[in-house]
């Protein structure tokens, strides 16, 4: 199993921390609210299939904050900027919540250097009438319980939280730049569906069927504005699809990539 | 020194078992818990005591803004000062403070407090604060950048009080083609201006520099919190090449004197408590929402989260000078120590607090005025110096 190798990139002055690893065609993956710093399972297996490119967020973790981190947008034009840096092409765009979020403020800006998009319980739409949740409301205790649908893997997040995390630096750090992005609106750009219309890439949306942050109704309803955009709904799984059913996101990429 | 009768009027009559279920008396405590008669009783109550306050020889009344809370019912402390205003004559109408950040135009705010200022012929004292994490959740304004608000909308205001209009501003949180505000202050060049807070660095700078000397007014802290605090604004003050006056320092804090030592303990107790341990509690995702402070600051409150989000009984308060309480002869004495090594020139006494009813409250007021605030008024004040105070 290739392993990943932690470095930066400099894209017009600003620093991200990325892993990379494997080889095939490239598979940039954007992490969650809850930052994109560490290693898991579901990476490595897409590193058997893919040149795989999992950045730290401008804002996240070992990234820096740069002084034009004030939107979404903004994340969205520096990623445009990052393809470009490396100079990717049929690139494989996959995100996770708020990255999910941030994939499809890439996507309707522009799909040229895009094969491909995989959002994963993504963020960013608000749809009247569905369930969400709080997670600016809630304890670092609270998000986990909320994330799982497998309460027993929630108590195994809880356990492995730094010791008084709401003082830990990468915690304030990635909890701010959360804020920045999505205190208000919350979690949503009101503006986005107006051009959800432009992907014109093949797009799958994987959604954990007992999500309590973000009901997975949205992925019909977020579907419904993406041509020819699927659907895959995962039994049994909350919000952290990522580590509750790597396997499941894995296969919904792979079969998914494969088709596009 | 100046003494102040601070006023937070909250909503005394709330169910505290649900307050206690929900953890919070902020923004996810259910407003079904709220009762229009006992809230409009409340007001005429606790108005009447502020009124009162001109009689017993204050200087002056405070109050202050909270939203979506049982803690205060002052969402508008405008409002009550438009009242206060026409219930006295002689008094300071403080408001301590208005929440800058959490207005979508500031603007706003010069003109209702030019109006205050106009309507008491300049009676009013203005604050600025940044309102608390929780109303970040009410008003969906963002935390990261309620610093750059601040400074933005301080600025803003302070220009339409200062310089003749219309001009435009153009900052990057608030835009105005036309500032030109009817009515100007009453007060040249404008009201002063207080600045509450529980104590920041980037506060005390602001505070203190020399372009503004604004009076800092330390609240519900412990006592050596407050020393700590108000020892930075001189040292800040003397870094800037002046000497601090001490009316350029206050101290907020809940003062219940009673016929003796041990009644007064008896008597507060279950007020106090609840003001402490019921009314001002709230979850630390509530007090400091992402990016609300400095990361230093968010590391020390979280650090010392166990103490400072635990229970307090009345004792232990007293001890660390979070509150004063005692025959009026202990009150003054310990307030006259205090005075003596923090050297403040403002007293803000809250003298209604958490459930106190109307008859301890009347009792308190009365104590306190012929009891304690005779000395302290006859500390008297050390020159006014560059501020210009109508």
């Amino acid at each position: 199993m290739p392993g990943l190798t932690r470095s930066t990139e400099t894209v017009r002055g600003c620093t991200v921390s990325l892993l990379r690893g494997g080889s095939g065609p490239p598979l940039l993956f954007l992490h969650g609210a809850g930052g994109g710093g560490a290693e898991l399972p579901f990476m490595a297996r897409l590193a058997e299939r893919f040149d795989l490119i999992a950045p730290e967020h401008p804002g996240f973790g070992g990234s820096d904050e740069p002084d034009w981190f004030d939107n979404i947008h903004d994340v969205a034009y520096f990623y445009l900027d990052f393809l470009k840096h490396l100079d990717l092409s049929g690139v494989h765009l996959a995100g996770l919540s708020l990255g999910g979020w941030i994939a499809m403020e890439i996507a309707v800006r522009s799909t040229a250097r895009l094969a491909s998009l995989t959002l994963a319980c993504p963020a960013g739409i608000h749809v009247p009438g569905l369930a969400t949740g709080d997670p600016f409301a809630w304890s670092p205790e609270e998000i986990c319980r909320h994330g799982f649908h497998d309460q027993a893997l929630a108590a195994a997040a809880i356990a492995e939280l730094p010791e008084a995390v709401e003082a830990d630096d990468t915690w304030l750090k990635n909890r701010s730049s959360f804020a920045r992005l999505a205190w208000e609106p919350r979690m949503h750009d009101p503006h986005l569906p107006k051009w959800l219309h432009r992907i014109d890439v093949p797009t799958r949306i994987v959604w954990g069927a007992d999500d309590t942050i973000l009901s997975a109704g949205h992925a019909e309803a977020i579907a419904a504005m993406i041509p020819g955009a699927g659907v895959t709904v995962v039994p049994d799984t909350g919000h952290f699809l990522h580590i509750e059913r790597a396997d499941a996101l894995v296969s919904a990429i792979d079969a998914h990539t494969r088709d596009s | 020194m100046k003494v102040f009768f601070f006023h937070l009027m909250p909503y005394a009559d709330v169910d505290l078992d649900e307050v206690r279920k929900v953890g919070t008396s902020w923004v996810k405590l259910s407003n079904r818990l709220y009762d229009p008669e006992t809230g409009a009783m409340l007001y005429e109550r606790y108005l009447g005591q502020l009124e009162r306050a001109e009689a017993l020889g204050f200087d002056g009344v405070g109050v202050n803004e909270h939203h979506q809370t049982a803690y205060g019912m002052m969402p508008s402390p405008i409002v009550m000062a438009a009242s206060l205003a026409q219930r006295t004559h002689r008094m300071k109408i403080c408001i301590l403070g208005s929440a800058l950040p959490l207005r979508q135009h500031p603007l706003t705010l010069a003109e209702e407090h030019a109006m205050i200022d106009t309507l008491t012929r300049g009676r009013l004292i203005t604050g600025f604060v940044r309102g608390i994490g929780a109303e970040y959740h009410v008003f969906g304004v963002d935390p990261t950048t309620s610093r750059e608000r601040f400074h933005e909308a301080h600025d803003l205001i302070v220009r339409a009080w200062t310089e003749t209009g219309p001009f435009e501003f153009s900052g990057k949180h608030y835009k105005h083609r036309y500032v030109n505000t009817w009515p100007r202050p009453y007060q040249q060049p404008h009201p002063p201006i207080w600045i509450p807070s529980q104590g920041s660095q980037e506060t005390i700078d602001f505070a203190s520099h020399p372009d503004r000397r604004y009076t800092y007014l330390q609240t519900f802290s412990p006592a050596a919190a407050v020393r700590k605090y108000l020892d930075l604004y001189r040292a800040r003050a003397q870094e800037y090449g002046y000497m601090a006056l001490d009316s350029q320092l206050g101290w907020a804090v809940p003062v219940y004197v009673g016929e003796t030592d041990e009644s007064a303990i008896a008597e507060a107790r279950p007020h106090f408590e609840n003001f402490r341990n019921c009314f001002a509690r709230m979850p630390i995702e509530f007090l400091l929402p992402p990016g609300y402070t400095s990361r230093g600051s968010m590391k020390r409150v979280a650090a010392a989260k166990k103490s400072m989000f635990g229970d307090l009984a009345i004792e232990p308060a007293i001890e660390m000078g979070m509150m004063v309480c005692g025959s009026a002869a202990t009150v003054r004495d310990r307030l006259l120590e205090y005075r003596a090594e923090m050297g403040f020139g403002n007293l803000m006494a809250l003298l209604q607090f958490g459930t106190l009813p109307a008859g301890l409250t009347d009792a308190n007021m009365d104590r306190f005025a012929a009891g304690v605030m005779p000395a302290l008024q006859a500390l008297g004040e050390r020159p006014a110096g560059q501020r210009r105070v109508a």
